[in-house]
C-alpha cells in the first residue's frame, strides 16, 4: 500500500470506528436507560409496564409486611402526593427503614412495582442521588409557596 | 507554620511553572537553548510541590485541627494509619496529591530523560507545566487544602469508621498514580506535535511511562472491583457505577495506546494516530477526576448548586484537551507518513485491536455521560446501567479477545506465513469448552457460554509466541505480553464461570436449621451478640461442609454510633474452585434469620486475572528498562572509545 493511502485508509477507519460506537451507543440507549420516576409520576401514567426503571421516593410508615418465607417485603413508596406498592426479596439493605428515603430498582406490574435492587448507601445522612434532589426541589417549592 | 510554609511553596510552584511556560515558548519561537535551565526548573518545581504535600502530610499526621481541612476529616481518636490516608481521602488533599505526581512525574522526566530529542523534551516539560499550573490554580484560588480555622476546634469531624478501610486508604493513589503517569505520555505528544519530532525515539521515551501508568491502572481497577466485591455483600464485582466507569475510561485508552506506541517505536508508522491516543488517555484521566472530584455524578443540580469546583475543573478540561485536539488538528497532517505496512502485517493487527478498544472506550464515555446531558438538558433523570454496558460492550470485548489471540503471531510488514494453522488447536480447545458450557449449564445466558469458549481459545493461543522457540530466550516483554494475554483468558474465564455457575440461596434459617446452596450443606449454628473498638454486631456462626470436614464462617452485620451506621460483613471463604460468599440480614419475630449464600465457583479467577494481566506490564516494562540500559551503556562505551 503507499504512505498516502495508507494514511486515508487509516483516517477513515478512524472515523469508522468513532461513528460505529456513536450508533451502537444510541442504540443501546434507547431502550437500555432506565428511568427514574417517583410514584407521583407513575399515578401519572408516565411509566410503563415491563420497562426498567428506578423508583424513588419516602418508604411510608406503617407499610413494611414481612411475607411467611421471610425473606420477601412488600412495602409502599410514597412522595407526599401518591403510593406506590413494592414487592422485594431479598436482605434489605442496612438502614432501609420506614419513614426514610430509598430508590428501588426493577419493573413494574399492574400498578406494583417488583424490586429487584434496593439500593442505599451506609450513611444515614446519605441520600440517593435522585432523592436528594426531590428534596431541594420540595424545599425550593415551599419556600416559593411563601 | 506548617500549613504556611506549604501553601508558601505551593505558590512559589505555581510561579516555577508560569516560568516553565515562559521558558517553552522562548524556546519555541526562537533557537535560544534552555534544555539546562528548563530541567533545572522543572525539578525544583517538583521539590517544591512535594514539600507542600509533605506539609498537609505532617498537619494531619500530628492531627492540628486549626487547619479547616483536618477540623473537616480527621479525629485525634483514629488510628495513625488512617490520619495518614486522610490527607487524600478528601477534596482538596486528593487533588494536592494530584498536581505533585504531576510535578514529580515531570522532574523524573527532567531528570532522566536521555533520549528524548531536545527541543521536543523542552516543549514537552513545558506542556506539563502547563497542566500543573492549571492544578495549581484551582487549588489555590478554589480549594485550598491549607486553610485555617480560628479560633481551633477542640476536635475534628471524621471518624466515619467506613472511611477507615485499607482499600480506601490506597485505592485511590495508586490510581492517582496511574492517570498521571499518563500526562507524562500527553505532554511529550503534545511536545512532539509542536516540533513535529514524532518517531520511535520518542515512542521509545513515552513507553515506560504508560506502561507504567497502565500496570498501576490495571491494580488498581483489580483491587477496587474486589474491594467492592466484599465490602459491598452482594456479590458482584463490577457495577458500570460512573465511578468505576471514570477508572476503566483512561485503562481502556492507555490499552490501546500501549499497543500502538510499540508500532512507533519498532516501525516508525502509526505517528499521528499515537499521538492522538496519548491525547485521549489523560484527557480520560482529567475526565475521570472532573466526574469524581466535581460533585456532578451525585447530580447535575449539586452541581449547580456549588458550581466554583465544577466549572473550574470543567474550564480546565476544555481548555486542555480542546488546545491539544486544535494542535493535534494542525500539526497531525504536517507529519511524515510512516513506514507502509500489507493488510495482514502486525501493524494491521495492533489497529484492529486500537479500533476495537475505541469503539468500547466510545460506547463506555457515552453510556456514562448521557444521563449527565440528559438532566442537563430536559431535567428528566435516568440511570444506564448493566444492561447497556454489558450488552452493547461486551460482545465486542469478546471479539476482540479472540483477536488478542491471534494479532501476535503476525509478522512486522507483512505476513504471508501460514500463522494460522497454529490456531488449530486453540479453536478446538475453544469449541470443546463451548460445547461443555452447553452440556452442563442448560439456563446460561449466550454471554458466559461464548465467554469459556473465548477463554479456552485464547488460553491456548496466548502462549503460542512462546511455542517453536527456546521460551528462555525469548525477549521479557514477550513473556510479559505472553503473561498478560492468558491473564485476559483467565480474568474471562472467572467472569464466564460466575455468570453461569453461581448458585444463590435466600432463605430465613432458625439456629440449628441448615440449607444448601451449590456442592454445600450450611447450617445455622447460632446468633450472638459481639462488640468491637467502636461498634457492635450480631454475629453468624455457620457450619459449612461439603463431604470433607466442616469450616466455620462468621458473617456479621454491625452497628456504629457515630455516625450512626450499619454495615455486613459477609464472612468468605476461599477455596481452589471458588468461594463460599455468606451474609446474615435481619431476624423475623419467629427467631429466624435471614441469610444470603453464594456459591461461587472459579470466581478468583476474575482478579487472578488482573493481577496477571498487571504482572505481564511489569514484566514488559522490566524488559524494556534493562534493555534501554544496556543500550545507553553500550552507547556510553562506544562515545568513549570513540573520543578517548
Amino acid at each position: 500500500m503507499k504512505p498516502k493511502n495508507q494514511r486515508l485508509v487509516l483516517l477513515s477507519a478512524a472515523l469508522a470506528a468513532v461513528l460505529l460506537a456513536v450508533l451502537l451507543a444510541m442504540w443501546g440507549l434507547k431502550d437500555r436507560a432506565s428511568y427514574f420516576f417517583t410514584p407521583a409520576d407513575i399515578v401519572a401514567g408516565k411509566a410503563v409496564d415491563g420497562q426498567a426503571m428506578r423508583l424513588g421516593g419516602m418508604v411510608e410508615k406503617g407499610s413494611v409486611q414481612h411475607a411467611s418465607d421471610g425473606v420477601t417485603i412488600r412495602f409502599v413508596v410514597t412522595d407526599g402526593q401518591s403510593r406506590t406498592p413494592v414487592i422485594y426479596r431479598g436482605i434489605v439493605p442496612d438502614l432501609f427503614r420506614e419513614g426514610t428515603g430509598t430508590v428501588a430498582e426493577g419493573r413494574l406490574q399492574r400498578g406494583t412495582f417488583i424490586a429487584e435492587t434496593i439500593l442505599a448507601k451506609h450513611d444515614e445522612r446519605y441520600m440517593p442521588p435522585e432523592l436528594g434532589n426531590l428534596a431541594a426541589e420540595h424545599k425550593a417549592g415551599k419556600t416559593l409557596e411563601k | 507554620m506548617i500549613a504556611e510554609a506549604g501553601l508558601a511553596a505551593l505558590w512559589l510552584a505555581a510561579g516555577l511553572a508560569a516560568y516553565q511556560f515562559v521558558l517553552m515558548i522562548l524556546a519555541l519561537r526562537s533557537q535560544i537553548e534552555v534544555e539546562r535551565p528548563m530541567r533545572a526548573v522543572a525539578v525544583v518545581q517538583a521539590g517544591l510541590t512535594l514539600f507542600a504535600f509533605a506539609m498537609l502530610l505532617l498537619v494531619f499526621a500530628r492531627s492540628d485541627m486549626s487547619v479547616e481541612l483536618v477540623f473537616a476529616n480527621s479525629h485525634s481518636a483514629k488510628p495513625f494509619i488512617y490520619k495518614v490516608a486522610g490527607t487524600w481521602g478528601n477534596h482538596e488533599g486528593s487533588m494536592l496529591m494530584w498536581v505533585t505526581i504531576l510535578a514529580v512525574a515531570g522532574g523524573f522526566v527532567a531528570l532522566f530523560s536521555r533520549r528524548t530529542g531536545e527541543r521536543t523534551l523542552v516543549a514537552g516539560l513545558g506542556s506539563q507545566a502547563v497542566l500543573a499550573l492549571g492544578f495549581y490554580a484551582f487549588l489555590l484560588l478554589a480549594s485550598n487544602p491549607f486553610a485555617r480555622l480560628s479560633p481551633a476546634p477542640p476536635d475534628g469531624q471524621g471518624l466515619n469508621p467506613l472511611l477507615q478501610d485499607p482499600g480506601l486508604a490506597f485505592h485511590p493513589p495508586t490510581l492517582y498514580l496511574g492517570y498521571v503517569g499518563l500526562s507524562v505520555a500527553f505532554s511529550l505528544a503534545v511536545g512532539a506535535l509542536l516540533t513535529g519530532e514524532v518517531d520511535s525515539k520518542l515512542a521509545r521515551a513515552m513507553r515506560p511511562w504508560v506502561l507504567g501508568a497502565w500496570i498501576l491502572l490495571t491494580l488498581g481497577i483489580t483491587a477496587g472491583s474486589y474491594w467492592a466485591y466484599y465490602e459491598l455483600g452482594w456479590g458482584g464485582y463490577w457495577f458500570w457505577d460512573p465511578v468505576e466507569n471514570a477508572s476503566l475510561m483512561p485503562w481502556l485508552a492507555a490499552t490501546a495506546l500501549l499497543h500502538s506506541i510499540n508500532v512507533l517505536a519498532a516501525r516508525g508508522a502509526l505517528k499521528a494516530w499515537t499521538m492522538m491516543l496519548a491525547v485521549i488517555a489523560f484527557s480520560m484521566s482529567m475526565v475521570g477526576t472532573f466526574l469524581v472530584r466535581s460533585g456532578v455524578l451525585t447530580s447535575v443540580h449539586a452541581f449547580a448548586l456549588d458550581p466554583e469546583r465544577g466549572t473550574f475543573l470543567l474550564a480546565l478540561l476544555t481548555i486542555y484537551v480542546g488546545a491539544a485536539f486544535v494542535l493535534f488538528a494542525v500539526r497531525g497532517a504536517t507529519l511524515k507518513e510512516g513506514a507502509p505496512f500489507e493488510l495482514v502485517s502486525r501493524e494491521s493487527g495492533l489497529v484492529i485491536n486500537n479500533l476495537f478498544l475505541s469503539v468500547i472506550l466510545g460506547i463506555v464515555f457515552l453510556g456514562t455521560l448521557y444521563p449527565l446531558f440528559v438532566e442537563a438538558v430536559s431535567g428528566e433523570k435516568l440511570s444506564v446501567g448493566a444492561p447497556y454496558f454489558n450488552s452493547v460492550a461486551g460482545p465486542l470485548a469478546l471479539v476482540l479477545a479472540v483477536l488478542v489471540g491471534v494479532g501476535p503471531l503476525l509478522g512486522w510488514r507483512h505476513e504471508r506465513r501460514p500463522v494460522f494453522k497454529q490456531l488449530t488447536i486453540p479453536a478446538l480447545l475453544g469449541v470443546a469448552a463451548l460445547a461443555m458450557s452447553i452440556i452442563l449449564s442448560r439456563d446460561t445466558g449466550l454471554l458466559p457460554r461464548l465467554g469459556f469458549g473465548v477463554a479456552a481459545f485464547l488460553a491456548a493461543a496466548a502462549i503460542l509466541p512462546l511455542v517453536r522457540r527456546n521460551p528462555l530466550r525469548a525477549p521479557l516483554a514477550t513473556w510479559g505480553m505472553v503473561v498478560a494475554h492468558f491473564g485476559i483468558a483467565v480474568a474471562l474465564a472467572g467472569m464466564a464461570a460466575n455468570a453461569a455457575f453461581t448458585s444463590e440461596r435466600l432463605a430465613i434459617a432458625r439456629p440449628g436449621e441448615r440449607l444448601t446452596v451449590g456442592p454445600w450443606l450450611v447450617q445455622l449454628q447460632d446468633v450472638t451478640p459481639t462488640a468491637g473498638k467502636n461498634w457492635t454486631a450480631i454475629e453468624g456462626q455457620l457450619q459449612a461442609s461439603r463431604g470433607s470436614g466442616p469450616i466455620i464462617l462468621k458473617p456479621e452485620t454491625r452497628y456504629f454510633s457515630d455516625p450512626p451506621t450499619e454495615t455486613n460483613e459477609a464472612a468468605i471463604e476461599t477455596f481452589w474452585n471458588g468461594q463460599l460468599y455468606t451474609v446474615i440480614g435481619k431476624s423475623d419475630p419467629s427467631g429466624g434469620w435471614q441469610l444470603r449464600l453464594w456459591w461461587k465457583p472459579f470466581v478468583t479467577l476474575i482478579w487472578s486475572g488482573g493481577a496477571l494481566i498487571a504482572f505481564g506490564g511489569a514484566l514488559a516494562l522490566l524488559g524494556r528498562l534493562l534493555r534501554s540500559r544496556k543500550r545507553g551503556r553500550a552507547s556510553a562505551a562506544w562515545r568513549k572509545a570513540r573520543y578517548a
